[in-house]
């Protein structure tokens, strides 16, 4: 319990220095979540609108998240060595799969009463996508990015190890920072866990139109938080 | 062979190379894998660390499993359980992984247990929502005609409930075993072995047959766990197969 | 059907003693003093307009809703003082949606009840073998998943279930509603026949007067948790008590009465020959109403009845068939007319 109050404190001395680290976390992780939407995101959204590549895209999941991450990083420092780069490779590899193929299940599962609908109407291939589908398959789609993210913050912490920085840089240090700076690392990257996964989920509701909200979908897919590494 | 990658090394800072006196070429010149080093240090170094991380494992998930199914079924039963134990759950396996178990260190201190307390508790989100999901999920017709045909409570429980709640409980255990192989190589961090130990030395040397040795293992006994247990799920349900065309 | 100890002994009766059912909260009874008999061995039909408390009379046998005042005696002894689990495992159930369990090969389905009961291995494996004929399944079924059958099938695994341990009384919570017509035509017939070899007492629920005439050899009509008439079919349809059952049975009950009976229950005029040679055959084994109907379509007013090897047994004249489809005239065996 002493170490606890001894955290606290370090954390009030070193006001500055743990923000900064904060920041440098929030960084790291928001340059690999943008770099993951990107590549999952059109991907996962064109499959599922033309109901192809589901093999690909439901099993990318499936390995995916059996993909220990910190091994991910250790073989990238193996082949890429210590920096930058190795560590949003790794990241992006871990976040990729949930926000892939949620994307996928998402838009491919849209009501296909609703889209021939739209196409009955006469709207072009590209409007009933992006007026019937996306809007439709948000909640689900928006559920993967959550998982992927705070994946993502999660595994920063590990990127400490291949000189990602930010507060696992601080947890890893025992020597530079003593127990108390370790200890404070741990609690304030996991405070930092709990405000990502809480503002994603408060997002979540906020994009579910009220006729959609029911319980989680498939059990397997949308496991929940994919663990913090 | 990844010895023959022709990639680009970044190597920030020049690792120190480990000074065997036998070492071979591939290794004095810290190339991207060294066969021989590997196999020459199969038995010392990484196979200890496989086994011990495979019993991190499997305690952790079958610990994990005992409490889950226990809270699974009084939610299952009382309603009212659902809500809180979902959100203790879901608020452990929040915290990132370096962080639990470095949390833990005070109070347990640098051992196993402190490893199993955070390990044991990333099982149970999972487990818990599949058990009771499964559970939920059984057809009501078919409780309906056991309750009709005189099963006790407890007999419809183990005899219809549990069985068709398999899958569902099965694809938990897998995910799980699979979350905990993985968050289970952080564990060495705090000195109990598995194969993140061979991982968190290599950051001293710079040694990169020792990185991409650690990390293939670890990813291979996770793809293979996973497919030995999508495998064992098949087996348990072959009612789940069998459909009418 | 020999092999095994029959274990289908002797149905057991029941009564309904003003058996009432309220649900709290509710002021309208869902059943209110329902009282009749069923003999044992016969299959009682109960039929009504929808929230008119048939399946609540039913499900109050086994218990799977409770009674609130009076009593159900089955084989004399009351439902209300038995343990609930050995009522249960002394009766077979079989509901619209079969409730099959999927995990379950057919054998492990059917033997359910007789392995709670703690019958051996062996004699359970006898049992299934026997059912799966009498319900109309090959024995390789046993070994099969319900997910590979058809509705129907599936529904003819239920009743083999629900009749496995023997158990002299059956409930029928309109068994056949899920399947297509001509596959619950086909049910009906089966279990017909079925019954013909074990006599169960069968109290059958449904809202299809059709069916309820088809299957019951008698009909207990409900209406708003009340009892409006008791009786056989051809009672009822001849001699309905009020407006509402002649309603409720439909306004063409006379030409229902012919379904009753096949022309080779009645009585014949002779086989005319000569100048009535002619006439359209017909076989024995036919209803009255598909008599008629060919009479109709074909137009003429007599037929020639066919026996089992073809031998001529006799005409019936449209006149004669109008007899049995008499109104308010419930005496079955009326005298002929040629």
């Amino acid at each position: 319990m002493q170490s606890i109050i001894d955290a606290f404190q370090f954390i009030g001395d070193n006001l500055h220095f743990m923000l900064t680290k904060t920041l440098e976390h929030l960084a790291l992780s928001g340059a690999a979540i943008a770099v993951s939407l990107v590549i999952a995101i059109p991907l996962g959204v064109t499959l599922g609108h033309l109901h192809k590549g589901s093999f690909l895209a439901i099993n990318a999941s499936n390995i995916g998240r059996a993909l220990p991450s910190l091994a991910i990083i250790s073989i990238g420092i193996g082949i890429l060595g210590i920096g930058f780069i190795n560590v949003m490779v790794a990241m992006v590899v871990l976040a990729v799969p949930p926000m892939l193929t949620n994307a996928y299940v998402a838009v491919d599962g849209v009501d296909p009463d609703a889209v021939e609908a739209a196409r009955a109407v006469g709207m072009s291939p590209r409007q009933v996508l992006w007026k019937v589908e996306i809007p439709l398959a948000l909640p689900l789609m928006f559920a993967g990015i959550r998982t992927g993210a705070v994946y993502v913050v999660a595994t920063a912490t590990l990127a400490a190890i291949a000189g990602g920085g930010g507060l696992g840089d601080v947890i890893v240090n025992q020597a530079s920072y003593g127990t108390e700076g370790v200890i404070a690392g741990a609690l304030m990257v996991t405070a930092l866990a709990f405000l990502v996964e809480g503002l994603f989920a408060v997002i979540q509701r906020l994009l579910t139109p009220r006729a959609l909200r029911h319980e989680e979908g498939p059990v397997e897919l949308l496991a929940p938080v994919i663990e913090g590494t | 062979m990844l010895a023959q990658l022709a990639l680009p090394i970044a190597q920030g800072g020049g690792p120190v190379i480990p000074t065997f006196q036998r070492g071979s070429d591939c290794v004095r010149e810290n190339r991207q894998f060294c066969w021989d080093w590997f196999s020459s240090h199969w038995s010392s170094t990484f196979q200890p660390r496989l086994i011990e991380h495979i019993e991190l494992t499997a305690i952790a998930v079958g610990i994990g499993f005992v409490i889950a199914f226990v809270a699974a079924l009084v939610a299952y039963r009382w309603d009212w359980a659902v809500n809180p134990a979902t959100a203790v759950f879901a608020l452990v396996y929040t915290i990132p992984s370096l962080a639990f178990f470095q949390l833990m260190v005070p109070f347990t201190g640098l051992t196993r247990l402190s490893a199993e307390i955070a390990l044991v508790s990333y099982t149970l989100l999972i487990l818990f929502r599949n058990i009771l999901t499964g559970l939920r999920e059984v057809p009501a017709d078919a409780l309906e005609a056991a309750q009709a045909m005189g099963l006790t409570r407890r007999q419809t429980l183990w005899r219809v409930e549990l069985p068709l709640a398999m899958p569902a409980i099965m694809a938990g255990i897998r995910i799980a075993t699979v979350t905990i192989i993985s968050l289970a190589t952080v564990a060495a961090f705090i000195g109990v072995g598995g194969l993140g130990e061979p991982i968190f030395n290599a950051i001293q040397t710079g040694f990169k047959t020792q990185f991409i040795a650690a990390g293939v293992l670890a990813v291979l006994l996770a793809l293979v766990t996973d497919a030995v247990l999508v495998v064992v799920q098949r087996l348990l349900t072959p009612w789940a197969r069998a459909k009418v065309g | 059907m020999e092999g095994v100890a029959d274990p289908d002994t002797a149905a057991a009766a029941i009564e309904f003693r003003a058996v009432t059912k309220r649900y709290p909260g509710r002021s309208a009874a869902a059943v209110r003093e329902l009282s009749l008999s069923v003999p044992a061995g016969e299959i009682c039909v109960l039929i009504g307009p929808s929230g008119s408390g048939k399946t609540t009379a039913m499900k109050m046998v086994n218990r799977l809703i409770d009674i609130t005042e009076g009593d159900i005696t089955v084989g004399g002894q009351s439902v209300r003082s038995l343990d609930v689990t050995e009522l249960r495992r002394g009766i077979g159930y079989v509901f619209q949606q079969i409730g099959l369990f999927p995990h379950m090969s057919v054998e492990d389905n059917i033997g359910t009840v007789p392995r709670l009961l703690g019958w051996p291995k062996q004699r359970i494996r006898d049992r299934v073998g026997e059912l799966l004929e009498l319900v109309g399944l090959e024995q390789s079924d046993a070994k099969r998943y319900p997910g590979q059958f058809s509705g129907g099938q599936r529904q003819r695994i239920g009743v083999a279930r629900a009749m496995a341990a023997g158990q002299p009384i059956m409930l029928m919570d309109e068994p056949f509603g899920a399947v297509d017509p001509i596959a619950r035509d086909r049910l009906q017939n089966d279990f017909l026949r079925l019954h013909a070899e074990v006599r169960k007492t069968v109290i059958f629920v449904t809202h299809d007067i059709d069916e309820a005439i088809k299957m019951g050899h008698r009909m207990a009509i409900l209406r708003d948790g009340e009892l409006v008439q008791y009786g056989t079919p051809d009672e009822i349809l001849a001699t309905p008590a009020n407006d509402f059952i002649a309603d409720f049975v439909g306004a063409d009950r006379g030409l229902k009465r012919l379904l009753l009976r096949k022309l080779a229950e009645i009585e014949l005029a002779p086989a005319a020959n000569g100048e009535r040679d002619d006439l359209p055959t017909i076989d024995e084994d036919t209803c009255l109403r598909d008599a008629l109907s060919m009479m109709v379509t074909q137009r003429v007013s007599a037929l020639t009845v066919l026996g089992t090897a073809g031998e001529r047994r006799g005409t019936v004249s449209m006149e004669s068939l109008a007899h049995f489809a008499d109104l308010d005239r419930a005496d079955a065996d009326a005298e002929v007319e040629a």
